[in-house]
């Protein structure tokens, strides 16, 4: 094993040196070995009740072993799915780049893309504590390559170095959460220490350090600050994969971490179930006021983890009460909307990145009808916009009903507190449902339809066709799992079976989801009847101007309803999350003919105002006035020494060090 | 069971005519034929389509969607006794969602117009439609806990088994079902259908552009909206009651009540100022969680008198 991980090592560096033209295909071609490698491994333990065990390396007396269980097995596909749409889609994104770039700036991204690909499959695999917290850094460390790809923009670099640094408050949580489990247990450090460490001690203190570290690779609220920034400032196919797969690698590592706890899971279900719920809730609103279309898609990330979050969190408490019905289906509903969203916000950063690269531009109220123009990628932003939102009869809508039902058919057995928390996860899931639907009327309808917006909207055109290939790919996915949702009981019942030794559910709902494709088989076959009906029946077509309320001068660019006004009552009813702020003057009564004016509106993340920018602008502020004391001049720093020198001694003198 | 869809749909051609005429005698006019709207909707099958220049192969598709996903709606329906042609454990939650995937297309539709007004009537109807969503399933909620099943068909008949209080809740749930309606249909209070500005309009300004075939659909569609509505009340209403023919003639009673009731609530109340619409929607979800807590003391999981 150690001999393919150094052999991949070499083969990886040398893409700094190939000639440019072949940089692509041998990093596709190391790509795609990567997975064949390891979705075999992944297959078979998927296929096994047990674990497989391969060894990896000795560090001293210590075999360190690559651990696959079904768990893993999941994430393990997952990742290896994103990474082939990922490296399929960069081909015809990064061409435009290729002149602007040198030999070496090309093979430090591929690289980086290679390693991280290799990280996040090895974080999946490893239970050593100091490996994996290794490979999570070089995962950090690859990401942060990848994300600062157009370093001559100044708030790439900046935006860059944030996810760095908050990375890294998010490894010291883990450092130490996995220390304390360590050193208390007396056990090498690692997953397994975890076992001994939950069974003898209380639970909550080290589950929430470790939810903090992972919490934020993941982006749950408030620990989130970091996606909207790095997700825009990263080239689009970084920002599917980061989006798709590398958040999720935080939502692996919690539900590791559960799965060594067997006592007072009651509050650790609890405490998931609200976090999701407020970053599911909150996520969506924020996305509904970005005009920045990667933005918002990155907000909507946050929302998708509230989902997988609900999921998982009902999960956690049916296992703590003892509701299986409710643990099978939640859990089953949480790892299904892992693959699912890994699926439709791929799909959605890659179509918003064929608009960037059309249109240089990702505001959206400088688009506006590019259907015309861009058919194919507005059919896909569609797909991936209907999934999202979790309609039928797509992929969304399924992992959300096994959510919903996993939820409703416990509410009677179980006590008033699971009652009200399962009618909180119900209503949370339909609030975040309707306000995807208005999040996503608004963007898809504000960049696709209407009129264009501005001439660069007006000029774009289709990219290359090697640009669709991996969106046909992810689109039949997420159109098989909404069609034909039997096909993924089994293995979902797989990786349950890890958790609830009860998965009889999963078998008694087969049922229903045979009932959703007839449903939706039925839907499918009276719409295209529809068509055919009108077909046949309509005798003229004509066309004309849109209905102008008896007005005809009107400007068809400007005259159209734009996304702040379409945001505006969300803006307005959440307006402490949202913090909207508009500016303008009124008209007063005298002015008969109003002068030209300006109208604007803003809008910001209160938990990044509070959380990071007003604490970073104190600590600014207060490490300025320290600055008094570097003077620059030599005989003040010797006084300094003097004075230090001075103190020593009379500490020295009365005992005190 | 084949025969829930024929009723629904039946219903639903004429239950405009029946509420136009509802409003029409109460301000003391004559009023069309009950069957008029349905006349009008077989003439404007028979016309031409127009489309505007601005659109594309959305809005043209969009009535079609809408359609078919009412029409599936209906097949969730049952009737007392009368299991649903689709019956399966969480069937309402694909009932609602497709509902929804209808609503998305004509808001889709509705902006790809390119006019400023349609955006708006699109922007009201999300807003609306994601604040009303909330009490539907409130509502479902407290008869799953009533009653421990998950389907609609289950739901509905063992929601009488449980005790007299149940009634009480029925009583609620029809209430706000009542109101889920008028919002879902865009009616009074939250939009006025007869408004004569476009600016004050919500569904109606959706459809400006529509013509000929498609505008017939989506017609035809909030008929048999209003129709599935009542089909629910009906079975929250209803009886023990053995006899197909029976339930047949409550069926449309019940229907008939609704009817006029809409008309009624059109004639003597006024509309909301749209500003006041997102808290009148919630307070539908306030109620249905009173309701929720009620069910929690039914079933002695709140318990109030040792």
């Amino acid at each position: 094993m150690s001999i393919i991980l150094i052999s991949l090592l070499f083969v990886s560096v040398s893409l700094f040196l190939l000639p440019k033209r072949i940089q692509y295909p041998a990093t596709l071609l190391l790509v795609v070995s990567i997975i064949i490698l390891s979705g075999q491994a992944a297959l078979q333990a998927f296929n096994s009740t047990n674990p497989v065990q391969i060894p990896f390396f000795r560090l001293s007396d210590n075999e360190i072993f690559l651990v696959i269980d079904q768990i893993s097995a999941f994430f393990i596909l997952v990742s290896n799915l994103t990474m082939l749409t990922g490296i399929l889609y960069a081909k015809g994104y990064l061409k435009p780049y290729l002149p602007g770039k040198s030999k070496t700036a090309m093979g430090l991204h591929y690289f980086s893309f290679v390693w991280l690909h290799l990280s996040m499959l090895l974080v999946c695999m490893l239970r050593d504590g100091l490996s994996f917290l290794i490979v999570w850094e070089i995962m950090s460390l690859a990401s942060f390559f990848l994300v600062i790809f157009e370093s001559e923009k100044p708030s790439t670099i900046k935006y860059g170095i944030q996810y760095l640094i908050q990375m890294h408050i998010g490894f010291a949580f883990l450092l130490v959460a996995f220390l304390i489990s360590g050193i208390s247990t007396g056990e090498p450090i690692g997953f397994e220490s975890l076992q001994k460490y939950f069974s003898t001690r209380a639970v909550f203190p080290l589950f929430l350090l470790f939810f903090a570290g992972f919490g934020i690779k993941a982006g749950f609220i408030p620990l989130h600050t970091w996606l909207p920034h790095a997700h825009p400032a990263a080239p689009s196919h970084v920002s599917g994969i980061m989006s798709g797969v590398m958040i999720k690698m935080g939502i692996y590592g919690i539900i590791r971490v559960v799965t060594f706890i067997h006592t007072d899971l009651l509050a650790i279900g609890i405490f998931l179930l609200i976090i999701s719920f407020i970053s599911g809730v909150i996520g969506v609103i924020l996305a509904i006021v970005q005009h920045d279309i990667k933005k918002l898609l990155a907000y909507h990330s946050i929302e998708n983890i509230g989902i997988i979050g609900l999921g998982i969190g009902a999960g956690v408490i049916g296992m703590a009460t003892e509701n299986f019905t409710l643990a099978a289906l939640a859990l089953a509903g949480g790892f299904l909307h892992i693959l699912n969203h890994s699926l439709f916000k791929s799909l959605l950063f890659y179509t918003a990145g064929n608009i960037y690269q059309q249109t240089h531009t990702r505001n959206i109220e400088k688009l506006g009808g590019l259907i015309k123009k861009m058919p194919k990628t507005a059919l896909f932003f569609l797909l991936g916009s209907v999934a999202i939102s979790g309609l039928p009869p797509f992929n969304g809508f399924i992992s959300e009903f096994l959510i919903y039902l996993g939820m409703f058919k416990d509410l009677h057995t179980g006590d008033l507190l699971l009652s009200l928390l399962l009618l909180g996860g119900i209503v949370g899931l339909v609030i975040i449902g309707g306000l995807a639907i208005y999040c996503f009327t608004k963007v898809f309808s504000v960049v696709f339809l209407g009129n264009p917006r501005s001439l660069q909207s007006e000029k774009a055109k289709e990219p290359e066709r090697s640009m669709f290939i991996p969106k046909y790919l992810i689109g039949f996915f997420i159109v098989l799992i909404g069609l034909l949702p039997v096909l993924v009981l089994k293995p979902l019942s797989g990786v349950v079976s890890v958790f609830t030794p009860d998965v009889s559910a999963l078998i008694d709902v087969a049922p229903s989801l045979q009932g959703i494709t007839i449903s939706l088989s039925i839907f499918i076959l009276v719409t295209g009847a529809l068509w055919m009906v009108r077909k046949w029946r309509t005798k003229t077509i004509e066309t004309g101007p849109t209905w102008g309320c008896g007005y005809t001068g009107a400007n068809p660019a400007v005259h159209q309803y734009t996304a702040t006004s379409y945001a505006d009552y969300i803006g307005n009813l959440a307006k402490y999350i949202t913090g909207t702020r508009k500016h303008y003057k009124t008209i007063e009564k005298d002015e008969i003919f109003p002068a030209p004016r300006k109208f604007e509106t803003h809008s910001s993340d209160v938990f990044e105002d509070y959380l990071i920018s007003k604490p970073s602008g104190k600590l600014l502020k207060f490490l300025d006035r320290i600055a008094v004391f570097q003077t620059g001049n030599i005989q003040h720093y010797l006084l300094y020494a003097i004075v230090f020198m001075l103190l020593i001694l009379v500490l020295t003198l009365l005992n005190l060090v | 069971m084949v025969l829930n869809p024929l009723v629904i749909l039946l219903v639903s051609l004429v239950f405009p005519g029946v509420v136009a005429q509802t409003k029409a005698k109460i301000v003391g006019r004559k009023g069309a034929p009950v069957l008029q709207p349905f006349f009008d909707n077989i003439r404007l099958f028979q016309k031409g389509n127009v489309y505007s220049h601005t659109t594309s192969w959305i809005f043209q598709t969009a009535p079609l969607i809408y359609f078919s996903t009412i029409f599936m709606a209906v097949l969730f329906v049952p009737l007392g006794k009368q299991a649903a042609l689709l019956s399966f454990e969480g069937d309402f939650v694909v009932f609602a969602y497709l509902l929804a995937f209808g609503k998305f297309m004509m808001i889709a539709a509705a902006m790809d117009t390119g006019s400023g007004f349609e955006g708006m009537g699109a922007n009201r109807e999300a807003l609306y439609s994601l604040l009303v969503e909330p009490a539907f399933f409130i509502v479902i909620a407290s008869m799953a806990l009533l009653t421990n099943h998950t389907s609609f068909y289950d739901l509905f008949n063992n929601l009488h088994l449980e005790s007299e209080l149940s009634y009480l809740i029925a009583l609620l749930s029809v209430y706000i079902f009542l109101w889920i309606a008028m919002v879902e249909n865009s009616r009074l209070p939250v939009d006025d259908p007869k408004t004569h500005l476009e600016l004050t309009m919500v569904h109606e300004v959706m459809v400006l552009d529509y013509s000929g075939f498609d505008l017939a659909l989506i017609q035809l569609a909030n008929g048999i909206k209003f129709a599935i509505f009542g089909a629910l009340i009906f079975n929250f209403v209803l009886p023990m009651q053995d006899y197909f023919a029976a339930q047949l003639v409550i069926f449309f009673i019940v229907q008939l009540f609704f009817a006029v009731s809409v008309g009624a609530l059109e004639s003597f109340r006024a509309r909301n100022k749209m500003a006041k619409n997102p808290q009148w929607i919630l307070s539908l979800s306030a109620l249905a969680i009173l309701g929720f807590l009620s069910v929690l003391i039914v079933t002695e999981k709140i318990i109030l008198f040792n």
